[in-house]
């Protein structure tokens, strides 16, 4: 479980200049400051965590349950809830504002979001088989995933035998990414290297749970 | 306009001349010796050229000792300390990779004529 975290968007990615005139490959993450709207707690939830919201959403647009949770707790309404799982939450207070200025370069967070679908994918690009040859008398089966298993012993095949089928649009976590920049001025933070899901898509940033471990 | 360029422009360099494929250029570079630091001069003709906003690159090939050497430099690096503009050549593509397979004369760019 994290320490901090806090919700984003996918921007691009691009590339910036360190200290020592190096090219740092960055993921652009455009972080809205985003408001508290419940606060949970072990007593009475069972756990830790933050509900929160971002941006703006029009009123008319809301289910009357949303609406109610959001006027209950005096909270503007936002696009969307979203749940942040937190060691300790008890700091935090309904209707307090977090933005991009929680993190600071040099830490490292771990980035969660939805993969790029890739709809119905073979073995090759799904479990990295390695195919089979081009040439030796190879005939349509250049790509085909092989032997799934033996004859009359076991009778059947394995559960759990590596396919093809659907890939992508799954939750994926990047662990350990050390953030360049972090501006709550211009609600952005950038993080080295790559992250989860398209351009435009939500992320989740939080601070890493293998460094708590070391 | 990129969603990125924002986070590209505070890295932009305006003081970088046009030059394109074919021009010969001497690149400036900035070259790091334990705490000292010097410049030295790489000058060749400009290959190719290639990316946008904080991501172009251009490469520069010259002829040393009868070895052939390109290099490619970030077009916005702060390694480059000043890129100088030489002569301007007269080339019909974007990529001059057949320069490669020449030799002595053959080589040679064609320097540009300005109509005045």
């Amino acid at each position: 479980m994290a320490t901090k975290a806090i919700v984003g968007e996918k921007v691009g990615m691009t590339q910036v200049f360190d200290a020592e005139h190096r090219a740092v490959p960055v993921t652009v993450l455009k972080v809205a400051p985003v408001r508290v709207v419940q606060v949970k707690t072990p007593e009475k939830e069972g756990y830790a965590a933050l509900q929160v919201t971002y941006g703006v959403r029009r009123a008319s647009t809301l289910t009357k349950p949303e609406a109610g949770h959001f006027r209950s707790k005096s909270v503007e309404p936002g696009r969307q809830l979203v749940e942040l799982r937190l060691d300790d939450a008890s700091s935090y207070s309904v209707g307090q504002e977090l933005d991009a200025g929680l993190l600071s370069a040099g830490d490292k967070v771990d980035v969660t979001a939805v993969s790029k679908g890739k709809g119905f994918a073979g073995g090759v690009k799904r479990h990295n088989f390695r195919g089979q040859g081009a040439a030796h008398g190879n005939h349509k089966k250049h790509r085909a995933p092989g032997s799934i298993g033996a004859c009359a012993t076991p009778a059947r095949v394995f559960r759990g035998t590596r396919m093809a089928g659907h890939l992508g649009a799954a939750k994926v976590t990047t662990r350990n990414l050390v953030v360049v920049e972090a501006d709550a001025e211009r609600e952005l933070i950038l993080v080295k290297g790559a992250v989860p899901g398209p351009n435009g898509g939500l992320v989740l940033i939080r601070a890493t749970v293998t460094a708590v471990a070391r | 306009m990129n969603p990125t360029d924002l986070v590209d422009r505070a890295f932009l360099r305006d003081d970088v001349p046009s030059f394109r494929p074919g021009d010969t250029v001497k690149v400036h570079v900035r070259v790091v010796e334990g705490n000292r630091e010097r410049i030295q001069v790489f000058q060749g003709a400009v290959i190719r050229r290639q990316g946008s906003g904080a991501r172009e690159t251009f490469s520069v090939r010259k002829v040393s000792f009868g070895v052939g050497v390109e290099r490619t430099f970030p077009v916005h690096s702060p390694i480059i300390a000043k890129i100088e503009r030489v002569t301007e050549g007269d080339v019909r593509r974007a990529k001059l990779y057949y320069l490669r397979d020449r030799v002595g004369k053959a080589a040679k760019i064609k320097e540009r004529r300005t109509t005045r």
